[in-house]
């Protein structure tokens, strides 16, 4: 009986999202204030709906009804309780449910924390949103239909949850990233909005950046977090595969970043706007793209769902109508004079153009190596596939000169620039991270390397431009820490962000090139030495876990007789899919990780062992941690708190008002 | 003029659209343009022993599973447990190593055991032969070297149970029909 609630709520929600594409939208055309209005409850109904599909789902799971088809696969009477919750998003339906939840929660936050927009900018917005998610509701009802039961016999167990998946990597994964992916329709419909009412103007610009930087934290924290899974849990010490499906995920994250500097340069001096609009259209359909290309089994990846060609003949239509559609109001409606004011060739617009053409560039080339295998295929040319080779050679070039055009764009001002004042502030910098370059592949025990020093450079340029970058706000004031703290939270907002950066790239760089591993047989009180560390192996014994049995292994790492560490790599079998899976045990550290993987008994006690000593792997994601920070620092800014707190003071006033008479 | 060039990201998109509407269909076509045709010949190194080369002779004479596989790939990591398993059930499966580091691969097999019976090693051209489109990709050979089957993506044993066993089972029934004749 409850599923069947939560079919009904789902279709309820359908029905109300389908209002809200429609009422409020004929209505900003027809100037009906009620029907405008109409938007926020029924953003908030369908919230209401939504939610309880969702806790319905929770509930199945959490009480093992498998009479559910999508619990009896995806989920087991003896998995722990926080991966039965997290299966809800194990698989293909019910990650659906959670992508439309978010959805609908999404639009939700925009109806409550719009207060300000002008109503029929807001009737528009909200009405864009509830179409997008009217296609995903449809696709849900009639493709993926979460609740469908298996009656009258349902099976006495579930089939469980695949082991990859049975970690806190998958409890905050999938969401993180989908809020990232889902996130960007806000910008989406500010975008089309804005186009359709013909006002691309500064404050489309200003509305859109929170919502647009608020996004681009989820998704960068969902890659990261997705790199760190992979890391420890596939058990050979990768962090990054060029996977279709995790290019599906970087490429809006491209085109968010360049997004989020555009909106900057939209707002500030209200240039780049067709631009910009179509960064915001992009990543938005990149992020539709990503959930086509792991539905539909086009392309074969690791994190494939079982694919199904109805749904991936569904979700090309969508993308087709929803895309289409938006890029066709696009070229209709979208200033086709070029803006007015003009700027200097080493103004900040300047610098803020290259990158977006690095960033641009990049996620281009992404999406070509990602189609490629397909494009040649359906030509009839033969077959091929593209590897990691490809992604690195081209990736990595583009990366650096987006690192050297950073440094000077944080430096160059607005609209004017003379390549003499830029010449003049950068002078030493550039002097000092050439040197500290040079000075960084010296320290380094192997010896001069090329690459080192070009990219240690380019690190150093980046961070020692934003600080010169802060130093130079706090010129004019009467001590340092005035300055200091007279320095806007945006402004740090960026500079963090842009420091994140670098230490990613510290980060791949230094794993790249100082990382060692051994593969090796080992028997119990067998020790190796690497890279000055000792490991002794322990032997390895059996353990009982919630629902697996596990080959524990030990290892006891010393670096000069001193104990350093206790590693405990495992192979787990879990129980009911029969499926091995390695957790690697690791330590951490801030300049290196000790990294061993368990692999087969090979006779008697002897083990076969992989240990890796990856040198500063964890900078790759504290980098992805910082341009998060970054993002938080530039919401938290105090110009948009202030129009929260002006909104607040009217709405007490308001209900003051209203309490007097 | 400008106008018009506002209308070529919408082109784009057709064009992708295109593309991924061929793409849809192509999972259909990609195995019927290989299969009841004999195994592609070669001639290429083994992983184990580079000196000794393996032909496309080795897949005669019992029906086997011909898996194409490296250490960059995932899912190829993912199924791996499954191939072992199959091994055990007694299924034959030959490996083709794809455009892979072969040190990295040796180390690969001796970290997580051997499932091949053979594996040979291929940096690409084979794969075009066979029209790999992303390893992990299996194909099921019958006793006189025809390719019978392609499956793209990880064996489980759900795809073991519904694709593979009943043309297995066809398969044998026909040896046994041609062999009485």
């Amino acid at each position: 009986m409850i599923p069947e609630l939560g079919q009904l709520s789902l279709i309820l929600s359908l029905c109300l999202a389908l209002l809200l594409g429609i009422v409020p939208m004929i209505g900003s055309y027809t100037g009906h204030r009620n029907w405008q209005a109409l938007a926020k409850p029924l953003a908030a109904g369908q919230f209401v709906f939504m939610s309880m599909a969702f806790l319905v789902m929770a509930q199945a799971f959490a009480t093992d009804d498998f009479s559910v088809a999508y619990v009896a696969n995806h989920s087991n009477s003896q998995l722990p309780l926080a991966f039965k919750l997290s299966a809800i998003w194990g698989g293909h339906e019910g990650s659906l449910l959670l992508w439309a939840y978010m959805l609908v929660g999404w639009t939700l936050a925009v109806a409550v924390f719009s207060g300000n927009l002008p109503r029929i900018m807001l009737a528009r917005v909200l009405s864009i949103m509830g179409l997008v998610s009217t296609g995903f509701q449809l696709f849900m009802l009639l493709t993926s239909n979460p609740f469908t039961r298996l009656l009258p016999y349902p099976p006495a167990d579930g089939g469980d949850l695949n082991p990859l998946l049975q970690d806190i990597g998958l409890i905050i994964h999938p969401p993180t990233l989908y809020m990232g992916y889902v996130g960007f329709s806000v910008a989406f419909a500010f975008a089309i909005a804005a186009l359709l009412g013909g006002r691309l103007d500064a404050a489309w610009a200003r509305w859109s950046r929170p919502w647009t930087i608020v996004a681009w934290i989820f998704l960068t924290m969902g890659i990261v977090i997705g790199s760190w899974w992979a890391y420890y849990e596939l058990g050979w010490g990768g962090w990054w595969f060029w996977d279709p499906v995790e290019n599906a995920s970087f490429m809006p994250w491209l085109m968010g970043t360049a997004l989020i500097h555009s909106l900057a340069v939209s707002e500030k001096r209200g240039i780049f706007k067709s631009w910009t609009v179509l960064l915001a259209i992009s990543a938005f359909s990149l992020s539709l793209l990503g959930t086509f290309l792991v539905r539909s089994g086009v392309l074969t990846s690791v994190h494939a769902f079982a694919s199904d060609p109805a749904r991936g003949a569904f979700i090309l239509a969508f993308l087709i109508v929803v895309v289409g559609s938006s890029l066709l109001i696009f070229a209709m409606r979208a200033p086709a004079v070029r803006s007015g004011s003009g700027f200097s060739l080493f103004s900040l617009e300047t610098f803020l153009l290259v990158n977006n053409v690095l960033l641009v560039t990049t996620c281009a080339m992404v999406l070509l190596g990602t189609l490629y295998p397909l494009l040649i295929d359906a030509l009839g040319m033969g077959k091929i596939s593209v590897g990691p080779p490809f992604f690195n050679t081209s990736f990595v070039p583009l990366a650096l000169l987006m690192a050297l055009t950073l440094g000077a764009g944080v430096t160059a001002r607005w609209k004017t620039g003379a390549g003499q004042y830029l010449l003049q502030q950068l002078k030493w910098v550039a002097i000092a991270s050439v040197a500290l370059g040079l000075l960084t592949t010296f320290i380094a025990h192997e010896g001069f390397q090329i690459r080192v020093a070009i990219s240690m450079t380019l690190v150093f340029w980046v961070v020692l431009a934003s600080g010169k970058s802060i130093l130079n706000r706090c010129r004019h004031k009467s001590s340092l820490w005035v300055g200091l703290k007279a320095v806007p939270s945006a402004v740090w907002g960026m500079h963090t962000a842009h420091i994140g950066l670098a230490v990613a790239i510290v980060g791949v760089l230094m794993t790249s090139m100082y990382g060692v591993e051994r593969d090796l047989r080992m028997e119990p009180g067998d020790s190796v030495e690497l890279a000055g560390y000792t490991f002794r192996f322990d032997g390895v014994r059996p353990q009982q876990g919630p629902n697996y049995l596990s080959d524990y292994g030990t290892l006891l790492v010393t670096e000069e007789g001193r104990q350093v560490a206790t590693l405990h790599p495992e192979k787990r079998m879990y129980n009911v899919q029969g499926s091995v899976m390695t957790e690697a045990g690791i330590d951490a550290g801030l300049t290196r990780d000790l990294y061993v993987a368990l692999g087969e008994n090979v006779g008697g006690d002897a083990w076969a062992v992989r240990i890796q000593v990856k040198s500063f792997v964890r900078w790759i994601w504290l980098g992805g941690i910082l341009m998060s920070l970054g993002g938080c620092m530039a919401v938290l800014d105090r110009r948009y708190r202030m129009r929260v707190h002006a909104r607040k003071t009217e709405m007490t006033d308001a209900v003051g008002a209203a309490a007097r008479v | 003029m400008r106008r018009v060039l506002l209308l070529l990201p919408l082109i784009l998109l057709l064009a992708m659209g295109v593309l991924f509407y061929r793409g849809l269909s192509l999972d259909d076509e990609v195995p019927s343009a290989l299969v009841s045709r004999p195994f592609p010949a070669f001639e290429l190194p083994s992983l184990t022993d580079p000196d000794r080369k393996l032909t496309q002779d080795m897949l005669k004479g019992e029906i086997s599973l011909v898996n194409v596989w490296g250490t960059w790939c995932p899912t190829c990591y993912t199924e791996h447990g499954y191939l072992m398993e199959l091994q055990n059930r007694g299924v034959v499966i030959f490996g083709m190593n794809y455009k892979d580091d072969t040190d990295k691969a040796r180390q690969w097999i001796a970290e997580l055991d051997n499932p091949y019976k053979e594996i040979f090693v291929d940096d690409g051209p084979m794969g075009i032969e066979l029209g790999v489109r992303g390893a992990p990709e299996t194909f099921l050979v019958d006793a006189q070297g025809v390719i019978r089957y392609k499956h793209e993506g990880d064996m489980n044993e759900r795809i073991w149970q519904e694709k593979f066993v009943p043309l297995i089972e066809k398969i044998e029934i026909e040896q046994i029909r041609s062999g009485g004749q």
